[in-house]
């Protein structure tokens, strides 16, 4: 028994936690001034969160060096891991809750709602998005997913005006509480086999396990629970029915948060668990992943075709697009190949340049729908868009190509990186359908793209983009851009992703 | 003069001819909202000096060497060994002059009626594409030239063709599309087969080819998916179907180029990938191919001459002429393999011309039905003189192109593939039927009152038809200047192949 008189706290590297505290600031400064003070003017509220997150995004990138050089390392006691992968994700969040900020506050102001607490929720939701990237121990990463879900779920419902929002985030939050509840009892049966949460440790108990066998199946029901839990945050199938209706029912600003932030994380989360904690195990789960994922790829391509609303084809082919990344999982999974390593890195190259490219995608679909109504974001309200607005036009045409895998866009390079980590390692059957499933959701965008290009706009009336939408779409486009005709300069910053921290 | 020579070849001939166009369509779209009248001349400019360039390239070319030529070389994407690499020899040459002659042509001769400047800025993107893949030397190169290809052709179908034409579009794109995802797979796996042959990371197609040893299984599953993705391109029978809709539904230029130079891609994938990375498979896989390729001419012929639609007669006779290049480029015997490069050429230039005609039929009539059509000879005799020129090219009258190649390649390929040729052989005799069918039932007769006023081919037109009436004539009297260029290219190709399989 430990006697409180005599804890002694773990050391505190304060500096190397700084993004998250930012963060924390952030939100809270938004909260109180926000509440005490009247309505801020010149769309503050955004502007401090992007402050916040620009602090943020420096002092990770001073991290980043430091990592760099000194190498990765574990903070308080093991319980968050400082490497580059927690880095290099963590900054895609932050750089994701910058842009979807601005293009919040343009669509508040439109609303005339502009208020703190949403920019409050983006930054908290952030902070739990980074603890999840970073944890190194299962409790410490329920936390992280326990702040970012929560947060979700108010976001999701936070367009009071409309039910379907409510709507959303009640079918959000119910489904997201049995997730975290299987996740939570996956970790609850892992610590009763191996007495530890910590991700470094439980890899050494259970490789200690290989040389004295005993039987495995409450640890295989654990690792299939956390799973479980994980595919619901990804939207995998079949755990994946409650994403177009949440996605749709959500405010547009803020269903592009989810399908960044949210899926940066938990994938980022997925990853670093099933990689660090469980390679010993990685006959078992791989196989698993290789179901997951071709169910996914298959439903989530298919599936997109029948939808008529932009943001439930969106959902699909975010659905879709979980199931490549799945792929390069399944890479990483093949432990005894020297090419393992790879699928790491695709994952994380994939997921970072999907959620800019997903920014982008849901910044324009928020400038065109002109409200949050389930008509505003049907396909007929982007027909003859590009006729319209040829420039706005082809700014999309460039997400939805990119979300396609066309070359000389982010999306080929991603998709490039996964199908390259399974070829590698000999997964040549789910690299072809992961293809398939490519060519199958190419249709979808193929159909945005008609409706914008080749029908005509039952109104002549142009779509306003405001100054911080069109910023926020920028960069979203010139990530594409640049990293489709420049691969390597995200290959660059992460040949050396797969030094994990262990120590 | 050698300082001359010297000085020539450092120039980046190649690499200006994926810019040049490229750069093109971005002034263009620049260009379009705040100068429209100095946005047409600059589409012509940049396309017309995309031709210039390809023919001081075509002067420039030495004549008798094997290898390739004005390589250029920078590395793209170093940690996956990618890099940027062009090269020409024989076997791309006159695509590349193709693809740089039939460009200015169709975007100097056909007026897009409306948002000319999306029009041109697509065309000369599309331009880029083209060349890009018959030059890359790189697999992931030429990947991505091949792909990006799709983007330009689905916008100028959708947007410039005929009723039918969003699904016509779409069609083409996915068909397309899922062809090329079996080849992305297939392209990555070679690279990490041949990895252990090279023990370096590479996508240079040269360095794999020549270095890299396929157990006789991985190679045949690897051919069979490149092979997915250039059938489907050529298009060879039973994925032909993108085609007959694609074709018809495109705008004019947007069918001349298809049938000029697009669909080539797939028969030279086949060749300059397919067949040279992985002989022993291709050697495999000839009977199969083979017999898709009669086939194809067979049932292409039959499906022409039942056409009501002149347009898609014509379309039909490519998946015909088509069945040709492919039985000549597995033959694999230096006169077939020739003969398939420049029947490739040939099919351009005269089914190309043909879709031109076609277009300016339609541009009268507003119609293509050829039942609807009647007499025109008499009011339009110059117009039905070309017509006749270009449609007994395409039959392959000696004296004209289309003989030429034809010819070599059924001489070719009587070795390898007797029974096969035989068949094809029939072919040829069809090609006369449907072709000289249609033209009896549209410019013999007496004009009705429709047709009476049926206008003679125009100053600009007769000159646009003028360059493919020379082109036709010329290869057909004297195709030497050709054939020995491309001639000791296909004969290092074939030895490399023999090399291979013995």
């Amino acid at each position: 028994m430990n006697d409180i008189s005599t804890f002694v706290g773990p050391k505190i590297e304060w500096l190397a936690i700084s993004p998250l505290l930012t963060l924390l600031a952030g939100a809270l400064v938004l909260l109180l001034a926000g509440s005490l003070t009247s309505h801020w003017p010149y769309r503050l509220y955004a502007i401090t969160a992007g402050m916040t997150s620009a602090v943020a995004i420096g002092l990770s990138i001073y991290l980043w060096r430091d990592v760099t050089t000194n190498g990765p390392r574990l903070l308080i006691d093991g319980a968050l891991a400082l490497d580059q992968l927690a880095l290099l994700s963590s900054i895609a969040v932050i750089v994701a809750v910058l842009l979807v900020s601005f293009i919040t506050s343009d669509y508040l102001s439109r609303e005339e709602s502009d208020l703190p607490e949403i920019y409050a929720l983006y930054l908290t939701s952030a902070v739990g998005a980074l603890v999840m990237i970073a944890a190194n121990d299962l409790i410490v990463l329920f936390l992280g997913l326990e702040t970012l879900s929560l947060s979700l779920y108010l976001l999701a419902a936070s367009n009071r005006k409309q039910t379907s929002s409510q709507e959303a985030g009640l079918k959000y939050f119910i489904l997201g509480g049995f997730a975290s509840a299987f996740f939570l009892y996956g970790v609850a049966l892992t610590y009763g086999v191996t007495g530890t949460t910590r991700l470094v440790n439980l890899d050494l108990v259970l490789n200690t396990y290989i040389a004295v066998p005993r039987n495995d199946a409450i640890l295989l029901i654990g690792i299939g629970m956390i799973l479980v839990g994980f595919a619901f945050k990804v939207s995998l199938v079949p755990f994946q029915m409650w994403t177009p209706d949440v996605y749709q029912g959500a405010p547009t600003p803020t269903t592009g948060f989810m399908a960044s932030v949210g899926k940066i994380a938990a994938i980022v989360a997925l990853v670093r668990v099933f990689v660090v904690a469980f390679p010993s195990r990685s006959d078992d789960w791989g196989t698993v992943v290789l179901v997951l994922s071709g169910l996914t790829l298959v439903v989530g391509s298919v599936v997109a075709i029948v939808q008529t609303n932009i943001k439930r084809m969106l959902a699909y082919s975010s659905i879709s697009h979980a199931g490549f990344i799945l792929v390069g999982l399944e890479a990483a999974s093949h432990r005894d190949s020297v090419n393992a390593g790879d699928g790491l890195i695709a994952v994380v190259v994939y997921v970072v340049l999907y959620a800019a490219l997903v920014v982008g995608t849901f910044g324009v679909v928020t400038v065109v729908a002109r409200d949050s109504s389930a008509d505003a974001t049907s396909l007929d309200a982007f027909k003859g868009l590009a006729k319209n607005q040829p420039l706005l036009g082809l700014v999309m045409t460039v997400f939805l190509l990119a979300q396609a895998g066309m070359p000389l866009t982010s999306g080929f390079v991603a998709k490039f990186g996964v199908i390259q980590s399974a070829v590698a390692v000999g997964s040549y059957q789910l690299a072809v359908i992961a293809m398939v499933c490519a060519v199958i959701a190419a249709f979808v965008y193929l159909r945005i793209m008609v409706s914008m290009w080749l029908a005509d706009s039952p109104s002549p009336e142009k779509v306003a983009v405001p100054a911080l939408s069109r910023i926020a779409i920028g960069v979203a486009l010139a990530i594409t851009l640049v990293i489709g005709f420049l691969p390597s300069l995200i290959l660059d910053i992460t040949s050396n992703l797969t030094q994990l921290a262990s120590k | 003069m050698i300082a001359a020579s010297t000085e020539v070849l450092s120039f980046p001939i190649l690499s200006a001819l994926v810019i040049l166009p490229l750069v093109g369509a971005i002034v263009v779209s620049l260009l379009g909202k705040t100068r429209p009248e100095w946005m047409k001349l600059a589409a012509m400019t940049s396309s017309v000096a995309t031709g210039a360039f390809s023919l001081w390239l075509l002067g420039e070319f030495k004549t008798g060497e094997a290898g390739f030529q004005f390589v250029s070389q920078h590395v793209w994407i170093s940690q996956w060994g990618i890099s940027w690499h062009l090269g020409v020899d024989g076997i791309s040459l006159f695509l590349v002059v193709l693809t740089g002659i039939l460009f200015p042509l169709v975007i100097v001769g056909i007026d897009p009626h409306h948002n000319e400047t999306s029009y041109f800025a697509w065309m000369l993107l599309l331009q880029a594409g083209v060349m890009g893949s018959f030059l890359a030397l790189d697999l992931f190169l030429f990947f991505v030239m091949f792909e990006i290809v799709l983007v330009p052709m689905y916008f100028l179908i959708g947007g410039w063709g005929y009723d039918q034409r969003v699904y016509a579009a779409m069609k083409f794109f996915l068909y397309t599309m899922t062809g090329s995802a079996f080849m992305l797979v297939g392209i990555i796996a070679t690279v990490s087969l041949a990895r252990r042959d090279l023990g370096i990371v590479t996508f240079d197609l040269i360095k794999i080819a020549e270095g890299a040893n396929f157990s006789t299984n991985a190679a045949r599953w690897l051919f069979v998916s490149f092979a997915i993705a250039f059938a489907v391109k050529v298009p060879l029978f039973p994925f032909h179907t993108w085609l007959p809709d694609a074709h018809t539904q495109a705008p004019t230029g947007g069918s001349v180029i298809l049938a000029g130079v697009l669909l080539k891609m797939g028969t030279y994938g086949f060749l300059r990938f397919g067949i040279y990375l992985f002989p022993e498979a291709a050697m495999w896989a000839r009977p199969t191919l083979f017999t898709l390729a009669v086939i194809g001419i067979i049932y292409g012929a039959i499906a022409a001459t039942m056409q009501r639609d002149l347009k898609r007669l014509v379309a039909y006779s490519s998946v015909a002429h088509l069945g040709f290049i492919v039985l000549g480029t597995f033959a694999l015997s230096s006169q077939a393999v020739t003969g398939a490069v420049m029947q490739m050429v040939n099919h351009g230039v005269s089914t190309g011309a043909l879709f031109l005609l076609v277009g300016m039929i339609y541009e009268r009539r507003h119609t293509r039905e050829i039942a609807e059509l009647r007499g025109i000879q008499h009011v339009a005799p110059i117009f039905a003189g070309v017509f006749t020129v270009v449609m007994l090219s395409s039959i392959g009258l000696p004296g004209l192109n289309g003989f030429v190649g034809e010819f070599l390649i059924l001489i070719g390929s009587f070795g390898a593939a007797r029974w096969w040729t035989v068949v094809a052989t029939v072919g040829v005799v069809l090609a006369a039927l449907y072709l000289l069918w249609a033209y009896q039932r549209v410019f013999h007769g007496e004009p009705d009152e429709a047709n009476a006023s049926f206008k003679e081919i125009t100053a600009k037109e007769g000159m646009l038809m003028a360059v493919f009436v020379a082109i036709i004539v010329f290869t057909g009297i004297y195709p030497k200047p050709m054939l020995e260029r491309i001639e000791p290219s296909v004969n290092s190709f074939i030895e490399h192949v023999e090399g291979k399989t013995k």
